[in-house]
């Protein structure tokens, strides 16, 4: 008898990764000694991706802290991804900023630029458009800071790469939910 | 009410009002003030490990053969490290441990001190949840929080690391009962919704099949009922994975013995072929699943879980159900009853027609022999000659445990240990010892195999210092044999290592340990030795010698689908040839 041809599973799909997507996860945890390091070893053991990351205390008096968390995979790993973290006991809640609510997404970002003449006028010109503002400037460098949605800093250092682009620092994505109501 | 005590003393007082009777460890530097705080009472027994795995392990046993927390306590560094095998199994088999580490004092943290590991790195990926305790304030709330946490939704290990400062530190200690956790609550009863809708499903199905796991037993007894109740009402077959024997008894006509790669033909069939799959409490393990992309391809599929991660991990399924199996059963049963739903009666008795003609193969048969014990029949007649005992058993890992699953029988839960998940050998008799000192008047039995018994052979001598009667039954064929057949099957029969020289003399090992040994190598001994073994008060190694050669069927070959099973040739001497089964793929398969 032949096993009649049927679909692969969700996790077979997963390894080809045809139709991976990006996915913002919010996940309030206990702030608490390693709780970022369960989190990322949550990640590695499985084999999930971590993009982006970002983590800061965002209530002092219940000690809570917002883990920001940018990865990929096919629906199901995503799926995924929200359970395992939903079962790490210092988790309080897990959401998908991009399946649930209508999210508001920022990153910030210091981008370091040298050259000199046209260049430094073309970089300048640039930056005003993309309201990126000079934080520190020498003859033959700027460092330029610019607040954004991660693909408007990506548009952004791609253009000034041609202008002497020497190096970048991002923070991750800091997201929030719009209107009224909490994530 | 709150008392002032040292962190040690907590430790004793906190597993006192947690209901803990025995625990199981090995002192050292790092746990002495808990040791001196045992010793200053006599309501817990401690019992004295030979090897922190083995401490685990006997916790394991201990936990699975009585439905409570298995407790061990060890030292910093190396008690710890050792332990980690024994975390890991219960990880991976969802029993709930609490495992109590020593650990140098706060401000040597860091400095790489003498017998400093960084056991919470160490044990954050085999454990359901660990806790470092900084504080004295804490220890009292910790050391309740870690039972909550580890027989709470799934039961899993949880390690407290404790500073020896914080041991010898004085604080308040206080304890209420049933504390709730602040973000922990798993969700215990299922979608009303959902379990309605499953019901519907099952009113429906012309083919379907109960898929049942180690998630039935951890739930608890009433869920075994509840299952023997649904199952019984609708009439459909049963299946289990290794880890839920016992749940559904095994003498019942609806039972089709257990599944996945050495499971019976019919279940394995009945797998393959139903049109509704209703999973209780098992997670789609590849060991049941087989080929993925072919693993029942014309089936709906329920999954009952209180893991929603286990939900559409593995394998997609059309409704999932996020509860503990009781409360989804107990729901199960009443929407079942009250809608009179019936499954159509004449597409179940054909259904049940293919299942006998699947099951008229006789897939666990053997050729039996007179002149050399076989494995299953060594394994048939310890099945039968202790039938009217009170018995439990634990296995090994290897070809022993398969033979034990298959042809030992279980009607009730809580009696077969074995590590399921894991898979690790040296598993079974520091599982029996924890189990017979949970019952102390049941025969014990560790199903053996000769590599498998060596890896943990130390703790005989606990089970001497304890006077336990446990019964070690190894089905000696000198070789990994589970090693040996894979080789056989993938390797063009190179044994690389896995025979093994220079056995011990078990007889005289077990006199060397204070223990009875007994060895059988003729089947026309075998009944008489074995009743010797039940009816010898002390603890047993029984060498039973059997056929080096012999190979595990059925097995679904990794990689390959539920009805691509290969069987036992009863026809010929010369058994069969599964070296060349993977290329001659239609010689075998069915
Ligand atoms: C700790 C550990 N190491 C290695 C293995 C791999 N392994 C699985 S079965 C097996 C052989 C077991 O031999 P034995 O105990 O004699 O059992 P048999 O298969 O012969 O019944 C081995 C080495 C394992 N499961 N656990
Ligand atoms: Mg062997």
């Amino acid at each position: 008898m032949n096993a009649p041809a049927t679909p692969p599973s969700p996790y077979s799909s997963a390894i080809g990764k045809s139709n991976a997507e990006s996915h913002t996860l919010s996940v309030l945890v206990d702030n608490e000694p390693g709780v970022l390091a369960r989190v990322v070893g949550l990640f590695s053991g499985r084999g999930f991706n971590i993009e982006s990351l970002t983590v800061a205390e965002v209530t002092h008096e219940t000690h809570l802290s917002r883990i920001t968390i940018a990865t990929s995979g096919t629906p199901e790993v995503v799926e995924q991804v929200r359970h395992q973290l939903e079962r790490l006991v210092p988790v309080h809640s897990v959401t998908d900023l991009t399946l649930t609510v209508r999210a508001i997404e920022r990153e910030l970002a210091m981008v370091k630029v040298r050259g000199k003449g046209e260049n430094r006028v073309e970089a300048l010109r640039l930056a005003e458009a993309f309201r990126a503002k000079v934080i520190d400037a020498t003859i033959e460098s700027f460092i330029f800071e610019l607040t954004g949605a991660p693909r408007k800093i990506d548009d952004f250092v791609e253009l000034m790469r041609p202008v002497g682009l020497v190096e970048v620092s991002r923070t991750g994505i800091a997201a929030i939910s719009r209107g009224p109501e909490p994530i | 009410m709150s008392k002032q005590m040292t962190g040690a003393e907590m430790v004793v007082e906190a597993l006192k009002d947690q209901g803990v009777d025995v625990l199981f460890g090995y002192p050292g530097g790092a746990v002495l003030p808990i040791y001196d705080a045992i010793f200053h009472q006599n309501k817990l027994r401690h019992v004295l490990v030979r090897h922190e795995q083995g401490a685990a392990h006997a916790a394991e046993g201990y936990a699975r053969s009585t439905g409570k927390v298995g407790v061990l306590l060890v030292t910093s560094g190396p008690g710890a490290t050792n332990a980690v095998t024994g975390l890991t199994d219960a990880l991976l088999d969802s029993i709930p441990l609490v495992c109590i580490t020593g650990q140098v004092p706060t401000h040597l943290i860091g400095s790489d001190a003498f017998q400093e590991c960084d056991t919470i790195g160490i044990t954050r990926s085999c454990t359901k949840h660990n806790y470092l305790v900084r504080r004295i304030e804490d220890l009292p709330r910790i050391l309740h929080e870690a039972f909550y946490v580890a027989t709470s939704g799934r039961p899993g290990p949880v390690v407290i690391d404790i500073p020896k400062d914080i041991q010898f530190a004085t604080g308040a200690y206080t304890f209420q009962k049933n504390i709730q956790h602040k973000t922990y609550r798993p969700q215990v009863k299922g979608d009303l919704g959902r379990i309605k809708q499953a019901v519907e499903m099952m009113a429906k199905a012309r083919k379907p099949v109960f898929y049942t796991g180690g998630g039935v037993i951890n739930s608890g007894p009433t869920a075994s009922t509840l299952l023997r109740e649904i199952v019984r009402l609708t009439g459909f077959p049963i299946t289990s994975t290794l880890m839920g024997l016992g749940a559904y008894p095994a003498s019942d006509k609806q039972w089709l013995g257990m599944l996945g790669m050495h499971g019976s033909f019919e279940a394995n069939n009945a797998m393959h072929d139903c049109d509704l799959m209703i999973c209780v409490g098992a997670r789609f393990d590849d060991r049941i699943t087989g080929r993925l992309d072919a693993f029942s391809p014309h089936s709906k599929k329920i999954h009952i879980d209180i893991d929603a991660s286990s939900i559409n991990k593995n394998v997609k399924v059309d409704l999932g159900i996020v509860g503990d199996c009781a409360h989804v059963l107990e729901d199960m049963v009443r929407l079942w009853r009250t809608s009179a739903a019936k499954a159509d009666p004449a597409a179940l008795v054909k259904w049940w027609g293919h299942i006998d003609h699947w099951r008229a193969r006789n897939s666990f048969a053997f050729r039996n022999s007179n002149k050399i014990i076989k494995p299953q029949h060594a394994v048939r007649r310890l099945y039968e000659l202790t039938r009217d005992r009170d018995v439990y058993i634990t296995t090994e890992v290897g070809q022993h445990q398969m033979w034990a699953a298959q042809h030992f029988h279980f009607d009730e839960p809580n009696r077969w240990m074995t590590s399921g998940g894991l898979g690790t050998m040296g598993y079974g008799l520091p599982a029996a010892i924890g189990a017979q000192m949970a019952h102390p008047n049941s025969l014990v039995i560790d199903i053996a195999g000769e590599a498998s018994i060596l890896m943990n052979m130390q703790e005989m001598s606990t089970a001497a210092q304890y006077r336990l009667p446990v019964k070690i039954f190894i089905l000696n064929n000198q070789y990994m044999g589970m090693v040996r057949q894979w080789q056989e099957l993938l390797h063009g029969g190179r044994y690389s290592e896995s025979y093994t020289e220079s056995l011990p003399d078990f007889v005289k090992l077990a006199q060397a340990y204070g223990a009875h040994g007994i060895r059988c190598s003729d089947p026309a001994d075998l009944d008489a030795a074995i009743k010797e073994m039940i009816d010898t008060p002390q603890a047993v190694i029984f060498d039973c010698l059997v056929d080096q050669k012999e190979n595990c069927f059925p097995m679904i070959p990794s990689g390959k689908a539920h009805n691509e099973m290969l069987l036992a040739d009863l026809g010929d001497d010369a058994g069969i040839e599964i070296g060349s089964v993977i290329d001659e793929k239609g010689k075998m398969l069915v």
